[in-house]
């Protein structure tokens, strides 16, 4: 009945596995996109927690704390980036994102 | 020792369980409110592993900011998003194919690692027992990780420089206030004498130059 380092890292699986399907089934709302991303960083945050603590080293949560800091500042510019696409075209669908095209 | 273990699958399966309503919820309001969910849950895991700062860590700038930032935005455009959730179903099969391949290779490799012995001998900064998680991760993160953390502060601020520089925008119908024009007025051009002729008024054509 021990919770081992496999549970956590079985978490972390289930939750980065989450974030792909999120990804694939949201292709048209770049808003759950975004939210996918997010859960995918949480899952690599959980799988260097459970490893700092369990091989007894500090050091994965010095790193789990700068994901966290990429992390914010990711979903800030991208929410930055989505409000001024939705200013210039007036949806946020992705397949409108093809302005660019030759 | 039932204890732990009772809270961590109640964690877990809440985490899971969130995440799953946060990629097939229909709104998407919900689907943040779940995010904010899955995120408690995970600094519920993060505790229980001993990890306090970062738990507590998640739970400010996950919930408290990045959550907030992304509720602020749905409800801040306009979007039908009825229409973005055409194509779903569509998606479903080779979503659920990619994701099923990633989960089994995960899985796998869960299932059949081996920690090697010689890790335990090269670890960088051992975690103190007679101090707390939040007292030994300063003691490491101020001293032999400074450049990364002041590397995270710089990520931070150009962030926050680059949403707001995307984000500003000036209205060109708007008045400003512009400090220096104020500064360089002078009596000359703010007044205009005219002589008034007797029972006619201004004329248009008195109007001073700066009014036109």
């Amino acid at each position: 009945m021990t919770i081992g380092l496999g549970h956590y890292l079985a978490v972390a699986a289930i939750l980065f596995t989450l974030g792909i399907l999120g990804i694939f089934l949201n292709r048209k709302n770049i808003i759950i996109i975004l939210m996918s991303i997010e859960l995918i960083l949480l899952s690599v945050n959980i799988n260097l927690v459970a490893f700092s603590t369990f091989l007894g080293d500090i050091v994965g949560q010095v790193f789990a704390l700068l994901v966290l800091t990429v992390a914010a500042a990711e979903a800030a510019i991208g929410l930055a980036v989505l409000v001024v696409y939705f200013r210039n075209r007036g949806s946020i669908a992705v397949e409108d994102v093809n302005l660019m095209k030759g | 020792m039932i204890l732990p273990a009772l809270f961590f699958y109640l964690f877990a399966a809440v985490c899971v369980a969130s995440a799953v309503m946060v990629i097939v919820s229909r709104n998407p309001v919900h689907s943040v409110l779940f995010l904010i969910l899955a995120f408690v849950n995970a600094s519920g895991l993060f505790i229980l592993m001993g990890a306090e700062f970062l738990g507590m860590m998640l739970i400010v700038v996950y919930v408290g900011a990045v959550a907030v930032l992304f509720l602020f935005v749905i409800m801040m455009l306009d979007v039908d998003f009825v229409e973005l959730r055409e194509g779903f179903i569509q998606y479903l099969p080779v979503g659920i194919v990619i994701g099923g391949i990633f989960l089994f290779e995960l899985l796998l490799v869960v299932g059949a690692w081996v920690i090697n012995p010689a890790v335990t001998k090269t670890i960088t900064a051992a975690i103190p027992t007679n101090i707390s998680n939040t007292e030994a991760l300063g003691l490491v993160l101020y001293t032999k990780y400074i450049h990364y953390f002041q590397l995270a502060g710089m990520v931070l601020l150009v962030a926050m420089i680059g949403a707001i520089v995307l984000t500003l925008r000036h209205k060109a119908n708007v008045k400003r206030q512009n400090i220096n024009v104020q500064n360089a007025r002078t009596p000359e051009m703010a007044m205009a004498m005219r002589k008034v002729a007797s029972g006619q008024g201004l004329q248009d054509a008195d109007a001073a130059e700066w009014v036109k």
